[in-house]
């Protein structure tokens, strides 16, 4: 664990010295949904008995807001380095690929908790949330963040180009984290929608995260978990395969 | 113990051999430099030194480490001045340097980073973003960031192309001094003029093989050739005599001083009067082309 603390310090200054673009802009996005989905939505939909719309909605936009920050996070830090060559500073250096890969998703981790925290604090004053189970919060946002950190490390060393990640990002990225419940509950979805999202491991995180605030979800939390953490396992694997054998990074 | 040790290294992208083979030694205080066209495979040379590259076969060590078994401490030993001129838009030149020590474990290294600014001149813009710094100014950054671990062996490429002649001139007065406290310096250079002044010993690559090895002075008196320029006041050049026109003088090939008198005695017999006359040693530059022609 030699150059390990400062790569990840290095990753969490990055982001935060643009902290307008990487933590405002995506709770400002947030926010609007909020608003627009709250205001048009709230007295026609009604999820769970006890839970009013906008406040069934927060979670799953905190939740999304995670995700997709910490995807962005990794993705465009490894393929800009890539890009403009400047991640020879990190190549040459006695950086092992499990440090490599630590400091990345940890980084990506955190932009992701910043951007969620910022969610939910900037909605505080629009819904009353419960919080029944704080550890299903913490523990779906951390891991659901280390996954998509881990994708967003995979999608930047396998791209040659900054869009070939864009493409990634709108293409896989967006379409798993909108179509997860984070809008409705996939309970209101026909039967044949509905088998499919639960092939959308994203299904999971949002679904157990908001069990963290409501006490209820469409599955059982453990079984959210299981399925989470095995993605995690999975992901991981991969991203550290490719960064073991130097692909499209070492030549 | 040589500083870096390279064996039977071969390296191919696809159908492209860049590498075929290639030996060498470099001992420990060594100032080598490393010639050769663009594409003779120097810098795939430097990224298997440092990593950035792994060789199809053969082995590389530097101080004794194995490159790829033991990278740690190689890479420790090893500070690299890429030729591309990169740089991290994000932070400023400190903390470049303070982020690039710890990546090699090294915390507090602040005393040394400023010895390294001051005697780089960098001093005046340590608080300045990358992004805000001319060409010249980022290449001493990346010098800067070469040295921030003390490594013993340090490898340059082409750490002048592009740089005006006052910071080319600052550059080696210091790449100098570190090389006469005992660091080894590999660099690479288009300047040949640069390579035979301060190298000790060169080789010459082309298309992946070393191609020449030895000193600059050993490999100048290689080529045998001096080149006598003549311009007659009168007479005709004698038919006998082999030369090139050059302007509106004759030049002749010698192989040593002892050819020049033949020269002259032909001259005389043919009765040809000397205008002027000069004797043209070769240079680093003559021997590269030379040989790069011929093999």
């Amino acid at each position: 664990m030699t150059g390990f603390p400062t790569l990840l310090y290095k990753e969490v200054l990055r982001f935060w010295k643009v902290v307008f673009q990487t933590v405002a802009a995506p709770v400002l996005t947030a926010l609007l949904y909020l608003l627009i989905f709250g205001q048009v939505m709230d007295q026609h939909v009604r999820v769970y008995e006890a839970v009013s719309y906008t406040a069934f909605l927060v979670p799953g936009l905190a939740m999304m807001s995670v995700l997709q920050n910490a995807f962005a996070n990794s993705s465009s830090s490894l393929i800009q380095s890539k890009m403009t060559g400047n991640l020879v500073f990190v190549l040459l250096p006695p950086i092992s690929y499990l440090e490599f890969f630590s400091a990345y998703v940890l980084a990506a981790v955190a932009r992701g908790l910043v951007v969620g925290a910022g969610v939910l604090l900037v909605t505080l004053p629009f819904v009353e949330l419960p919080v029944r189970e704080l550890h299903w919060v913490v523990l779906f946002a951390i891991a659901g963040s280390a996954i998509l950190g881990a994708l967003g490390l995979i999608a930047a060393i396998l791209a040659d180009k900054i869009d070939q990640v864009s493409a990634f990002q709108n293409f896989l990225i967006m379409p798993l984290t909108f179509l997860s419940g984070v809008f409705y509950s996939v309970h209101a979805l026909p039967p044949f929608w509905q088998r499919v999202s639960h092939f959308n491991p994203v299904f999971y995180m949002i679904d157990g995260f908001r069990h963290g605030f409501f006490g209820v979800s469409d599955v059982n939390p453990g079984m959210s978990f299981a399925v989470v953490a095995g993605c995690l396992v999975a992901v991981s694997a991969v991203a550290l395969a490719l960064l073991k054998s130097g692909y499209k990074l070492r030549y | 113990m040589a500083a870096i040790e390279v064996r039977q290294v071969s390296k191919h992208f696809g159908a492209l051999q860049a590498l075929a083979g290639i030996d060498l030694d470099i001992g420990e205080g060594e100032f080598f430099g490393l010639l050769g066209p663009n594409g003779a495979g120097k810098t795939t040379l430097i990224s298997i030194l440092a990593g950035l590259a792994r060789a199809n076969t053969g082995s590389v060590r530097i101080m004794g480490h194995d490159v790829s078994l033991d990278y740690r401490s190689a890479r420790r030993a090893l500070g690299v001045v890429p030729q591309e001129l990169v740089f991290d838009p994000f932070f400023t030149v400190r903390e470049t340097l303070r982020i690039q020590s710890g990546y090699f474990g090294m915390r507090a290294n602040d005393r040394w980073i400023d010895e390294i600014m001051a005697s780089l001149d960098l001093t005046g813009k340590a608080d300045a973003n990358m992004r805000a710094l001319s060409g010249g100014m980022k290449r001493r950054v990346l010098v800067a960031q070469a040295l921030v671990h003390k490594p013993p062996v340090i490898v340059l490429d082409e750490p002048t192309a592009g740089v005006d002649v006052e910071l080319r001139k600052g550059l080696w007065q210091f790449i100098q001094r570190l090389n006469r406290d005992g660091h080894t310096i590999v660099l690479t250079t288009h300047y040949l003029e640069e390579a035979e002044s301060m190298c000790g010993r060169i080789a010459m690559l082309k298309q992946g093989r070393v191609v020449a090895l030895d000193s600059a002075a050993n490999l100048v008196r290689r080529l045998h050739s001096l080149h006598l320029r003549v311009r007659l006041r009168s007479g005709e050049w004698p038919a006998a005599l082999p030369a090139v026109d050059s302007g509106d003088a004759r030049v002749v090939r010698l192989r040593s001083y002892g050819d020049v008198e033949p020269v002259l005695a032909t001259l005389r017999a043919a009765e040809c009067q000397i205008e002027d006359m000069e004797l043209q040693q070769p240079d680093l530059e003559d021997v590269f082309l030379e040989i790069m022609r011929r093999e």
